[in-house]
């Protein structure tokens, strides 16, 4: 924005203030862990006083957040997804399959890592992990975003084809447009 | 030259403060609304939060020109309609263009966004934009008749056109028009329910059904433009409600108070309400606010 470098720290750091205060969550329902969003939004554990929203589609979201196992089917659709939101943007593992596949370690068909297939910012474990665990979830996730470290994807475009051989080497038909950031 | 300078100073000056009132009356809504639900809710700044993210977000989406265009109707539509609207009553501050149009302008330009807005959200080619256009055109075709027999009655019984002539009206006779034409106000505020798209007529939106409709393509910096344009429109809409039926207003204090009374009517209305599906949302605008609307305007021709 500015070239000067003071003043470009002090615009990050509003930048960074409001993105950390205001942050709009895709919860992509993969897996079971779908069920513990609801009680986080609504009355009892209320996420909508820290700045979480709901948003209802990939282009206004801040967070894409996949709650639980991925099949290698939904995988396409979430990459998909990921791409067409808009920078800056955050991937929220939710629960264990997201960190080492889970319970579903040895299934045939679900993805083990996400990390390997989407730059992954905050993981939040547990099986399923309960609505204080995915507050403090975000609320690590607003440290680093406040702190400027949450950059996943910045990593992702730089590490582009390493991401994209993992995609490829476990999606059969790849149909997908081939982008040039 | 100098009234020119004026006036341009004015016209900033009730923008900003449309657009600083429109967001707060916003994130107060929000605070309202969650606490209507039993919940804590966000801070009532939370929209100038939300509203400088998505203004500094990066956006990359290009749908085509039309597309580009629509968010700019509506702000256009709302910078227009805020301008021809007296802010204020008798006052040298808001002077702005309330001279040059009238009530069936403003008519035509309520219009004009949204029309803008549908054509925007047509070329992105989203299906759901696509659903959620038809929606809003005919939810409008729904609350436009009694919106308009409400200020149609106005019209024939006090034989003006004209915003001012009707706040000077009330100004002589010491009532306001809200008493003295009580089915108008009545079929007003019942079209006010749906010009305001809180639930139950919220179908043009609706977010966990249609994925936020005509603007699910739009993030970023597209939704910064369409929610300030939201809030000033917000703003032009309640103050024009004041002005037609509650004698308008002499300073910022007492507009705010009113127009924050009557904001909360269809607000308060709706976090109590689940959503219509599109025929009965029509169909309730063609029931009893018509009914309404068809006494005023008997009552004007009577009292003419």
């Amino acid at each position: 924005m500015v070239n000067d470098k003071h003043s470009q720290k002090i615009v990050d750091f509003i930048q960074n203030w409001s993105r950390k205060h205001s942050i709009w969550v895709l919860a992509y329902g993969t897996g079971c862990g779908a069920i513990e969003i609801p009680p986080t939004m609504t009355s009892r554990y209320d996420a909508e006083r820290l700045g979480v929203r709901g948003a209802a589609t990939p282009r206004q979201a801040d967070v894409l957040m996949i709650t639980g196992y991925l099949t290698v089917k939904t995988l396409k659709r979430v990459i998909r997804v990921y791409e067409q939101m808009q920078d800056p943007k955050y991937v929220i593992g939710f629960g264990s399959c997201t960190i080492n596949g889970g319970m579903y370690y040895d299934s045939y068909n679900t993805i083990n890592v996400l990390d390997k297939y989407l730059p992954v910012d905050v993981y939040i474990n547990g099986c399923m992990p309960r609505p204080e665990a995915v507050l403090s979830g975000f609320a690590q996730l607003q440290k680093r975003i406040a702190e400027g470290r949450a950059d996943g994807a910045t990593q992702y475009k730089e590490n582009l084809e390493w991401y994209r051989a993992n995609q490829k080497r476990i999606i059969p038909n790849w149909v997908m447009p081939e982008y040039n950031w | 030259m100098e009234e020119v300078l004026y006036n341009i100073l004015g016209a900033v000056v009730t923008f900003i403060v449309a657009f600083v009132v429109g967001m707060t009356y916003g994130g107060l809504t929000r605070k309202i609304t969650a606490r209507v639900q039993n919940r804590k809710g966000p801070p009532f700044y939370q929209n100038f939060i939300d509203a400088f993210k998505l203004a500094s977000k990066k956006t990359a989406i290009h749908h085509g020109v039309m597309h580009l265009m629509g968010p700019a109707f509506l702000m256009v539509t709302s910078v227009m309609t805020l301008l021809i609207v007296p802010v204020l009553a008798g006052n040298n501050w808001f002077p702005n263009l309330n001279f040059h149009g009238d009530l069936i302008f403003l008519l035509y330009i309520m219009t004009f966004g949204p029309l803008g807005m549908a054509l925007g959200a047509g070329q992105t080619g989203n299906p759901n934009s696509a659903i959620g256009v038809t929606r809003g055109l005919s939810q409008m075709v729904g609350f436009e008749i009694p919106w308009v027999m409400s200020l149609v009655a106005l019209m024939i019984q006090y034989h003006t056109t004209s915003i001012t002539g009707l706040m000077e009206v009330q100004a002589q006779s010491g009532t306001w028009l809200m008493l003295s034409s009580p089915f108008a106000f009545i079929a007003a505020v019942m079209a006010m329910f749906g010009m305001f798209r809180y639930s139950p007529f919220d179908i043009v939106g609706a977010p966990t059904e249609l994925a936020s409709g005509p603007v699910s393509e739009n993030g970023g910096k597209f939704l910064f433009v369409m929610m300030s344009a939201g809030s000033v429109f917000t703003f032009a809409k309640l103050t024009l409600y004041v002005d037609l039926f509650m004698g308008g207003a002499s300073n910022l204090v007492v507009l705010l108070i009113k127009t924050f009374l009557l904001y909360m009517i269809p607000v308060l209305y709706g976090v109590t309400s689940p959503r219509y599906r599109t025929e009965q949302a029509v169909r309730w605008f063609w029931g009893w606010p018509t009914f309404f609307g068809f006494l005023a305007i008997i009552q004007a021709v009577i009292l003419k």
